[in-house]
């Protein structure tokens, strides 16, 4: 079943939901968002892809083993709580660079740690969604 | 920083598990990393535990926020006696779980999950924050479920229902108390709640609030009459993840009691009335229930639930001498209940069965090992020397002298059933002669196991044999702490002025 519309839209959205995502991601400190949310719209983005092609066609384009982004956005989360420690302070303290980046506005240690939940929710909501749906 | 050594023992266990996720299918590397991790935490639980009984009570403010806003992490005497004691039941548990747990169980995450579990109970035992406190047991609760559905058997999963459906009514009703407490003062911090606790003039509704918890984390630790989902379900996972269970889940509940209704709430006559009441029923019935079952893994999760009762009864008589009693039975309880379940796993793999009445010929086929297995169980016991012996003494003579005639007839009712129950096993699996059976082929059988295999089932039981025995000739040692830890829990104003400073004096009315 070929659903041109669809199939087209998705080419459109995928990179858009992905950057959206990311949006969410930084604006998350002050404003209502963060890495959980983002996380979630980036893997409606793959699975948006997956039922406009297939779940084949979207593990092509996923590359990587998505499994694999929970540990490595675990250890990012457990490094930005560490990282205070080193300069003698408790962990968990907001670590910030102090001078605004462009784009991305503030820097701290706390989007670090957003980075690494959002990289988990992406692994898990991925993991669970091809699992039912390659047992379905 | 020595302050961020508190926080060490979670860290750990986290850092481990992220590890762990990272080989997920590589069920050697696994093995290794998991064990030889868990002899660092041994290491590291006892640095923090000499640490704070040298210099006292440690304090980290996470977030570097001011307490009582930011959540406050204190290591106290108790709270480091419970870490070492889980890092040592939880070193045992992986090295006894990497030959007894299949391996289509292995590559599901079950070394990660572990990590997660005892991540969860160190965070339990270290925080200073009652929300905190609820979130770890949050994260205990979460790594449990894996465990007892893991393999996906159908007796698993109706254990698993139970098992789910009261715990979590026992997180709701905990979640109400804090909101309620949290509306009452407007702090969550254990040492801010302390003093402010005792200025709020509705006190009826402070009393309805340690009730809640009461029930929140005694359907947890399974007092009476609470307690029908425990043997319900730890009997159906596999040995080494029922030890974990029976030595240090229901043991998360009961220290959150002693810690809550000591620190904040300071029981008055009527609660202290009904905890001995529950106490007394607690040891009898679950005394009676393990009396009649022929299931050797019911039986011991019927003894879970009646040794509950002798802690649950030094908190309800709440003198010094009791709480020393019931701080003495829980290091011991922890300890001995653990290797419990790890013996009834040995046993398991040397007879194939768990129905008591089909065991037999365990001492003439293997008299040196069932000279060991009788460290815990004759610990269990309480006979003397072993540890088992010191404060069960203590209590009874506390139970008689403070006129609690009811607790200490029924302390004596539990220990003799006890003892019945064990001597029964002892005689059923190891004296009695062995009919020959054919060998069931789904069960790996200790004769047929090579020497390698063995040790990493033997060695664990011996470890905590040891340790047993250490808590039993030793006493006087772990008498003393656990006088302290009682002296502590009386007398919170040291606790409070670590965790507040003491410009942060507290005005008692």
């Amino acid at each position: 079943m070929k659903q041109l519309i669809f199939r087209t839209a998705t080419g459109f959205l995928l990179p858009l939901l992905l950057l959206f995502s990311v949006f969410i991601l930084l604006r998350g400190h002050y404003l209502p968002g963060g890495g959980f949310v983002g996380g979630l719209i980036a893997a409606i983005a793959f699975v948006l892809h997956a039922f406009a092609f297939t779940l084949k066609e979207t593990r092509k384009l996923i590359k990587i083993n998505y499994r694999l982004l929970i540990p490595i956005g675990l250890a990012l989360a457990f490094f930005s709580a560490i990282l205070p420690m080193f300069k003698g302070l408790p962990i968990l303290t907001g670590l910030w660079v102090y001078e605004p980046l462009p784009v991305v506005d503030m820097v701290g240690s706390s989007l670090l740690f957003d980075t690494g939940v959002y990289l988990v929710v992406v692994g898990v909501t991925l993991t669970i969604i091809f699992t039912i749906s390659e047992s379905a | 920083m020595i302050e961020n050594l508190i926080i060490i023992p979670v860290l750990f266990q986290l850092l481990l598990a992220i590890t762990l996720l990272f080989f997920f299918r590589k069920i050697k590397t696994q093995k290794v990393i998991s064990i030889s991790g868990s002899i660092v935490a041994v290491v590291i639980a006892a640095f923090l535990f000499h640490q704070v009984y040298d210099e006292g009570i440690l304090t980290m403010q996470a977030g570097n926020w001011q307490p009582p806003f930011g959540i406050t992490f204190v290591a106290d005497a108790f709270s480091t006696t419970m870490v070492l004691l889980a890092s040592i039941s939880s070193l045992a548990v992986t090295a006894f779980s990497s030959v007894t747990i299949k391996k289509a169980r292995l590559r599901f995450g079950y070394f990660p999950s572990l990590h997660f579990l005892i991540m969860g109970l160190n965070g339990a035992f270290l925080t200073g924050d009652i929300f905190n406190l609820y979130v770890w047991f949050e994260v205990i609760i979460i790594s449990s479920f894996v465990f007892i559905t893991l393999g996906g058997k159908k007796v698993q999963l109706e254990g698993a229902v139970k098992y789910f459906t009261l715990n979590f009514l026992a997180s709701i009703l905990f979640l109400t108390a804090i909101a309620v407490l949290y509306g009452l003062t407007g702090s969550l911090n254990m040492a801010d709640l302390a003093g402010k606790i005792k200025q709020i003039n509705n006190q009826g509704l402070v009393q309805v609030t340690a009730i809640l918890f009461l029930v929140g984390f005694g359907i947890k630790s399974a007092i009476f009459p609470l307690y029908f989902w425990l043997p319900d379900s730890y009997h159906t996972p596999q040995a080494a993840i029922s030890a974990v269970f029976a030595g240090l889940l229901t043991k998360v509940g009961i220290y959150a009691l002693l810690r809550t209704f000591s620190l904040i709430f300071v029981p008055d006559d009527f609660i202290k009335t009904l905890i001995v009441i529950i106490a007394g029923l607690t040891l009898i019935s679950g005394a009676l229930g393990a009396m009649v079952q022929t299931n050797m893994r019911k039986m011991f999760s019927y003894l879970i639930v009646c040794h509950i009762g002798y802690i649950i009864g030094g908190l309800g008589m709440f003198t010094t001498a009791a709480l020393a009693g019931a701080i003495f039975y829980l290091i011991h309880d922890i300890i001995v209940k653990t290797n419990l379940f790890l013996v009834g796993g040995i046993v398991f793999k040397i007879t194939g069965e768990t129905h008591m009445k089909k065991m037999g010929g365990i001492y003439s086929a293997y008299p040196g090992l069932s000279l060991l297995m009788a460290i815990p169980l004759f610990s269990l016991v309480g006979v003397p020397p072993l540890s088992g012996f010191w404060p069960k003494i203590d209590l009874m003579q506390e139970a008689f002298f403070s006129g609690n005639y009811f607790l200490s007839g029924c302390i004596i009712f539990g220990s003799f059933i006890t003892l019945l129950v064990i001597i029964r096993f002892w005689s059923e699996a190891f004296w009695k002669k062995n009919e020959q059976k054919e060998l069931k082929p789904h069960v790996k059988y200790y004769g047929t196991m090579p020497a390698s295999q063995k040790l990493f089932l033997v060695g664990p039981i011996l470890l905590l044999s040891l340790v047993s025995l250490y808590i039993g000739l030793g006493a006087e040692n772990i008498i003393r702490l656990s006088d302290q830890i009682a002296a502590e829990l009386m007398d919170t104003s040291v606790y409070i002025e670590a965790v507040l400073g003491t410009s942060h004096t507290i005005d008692t009315p």
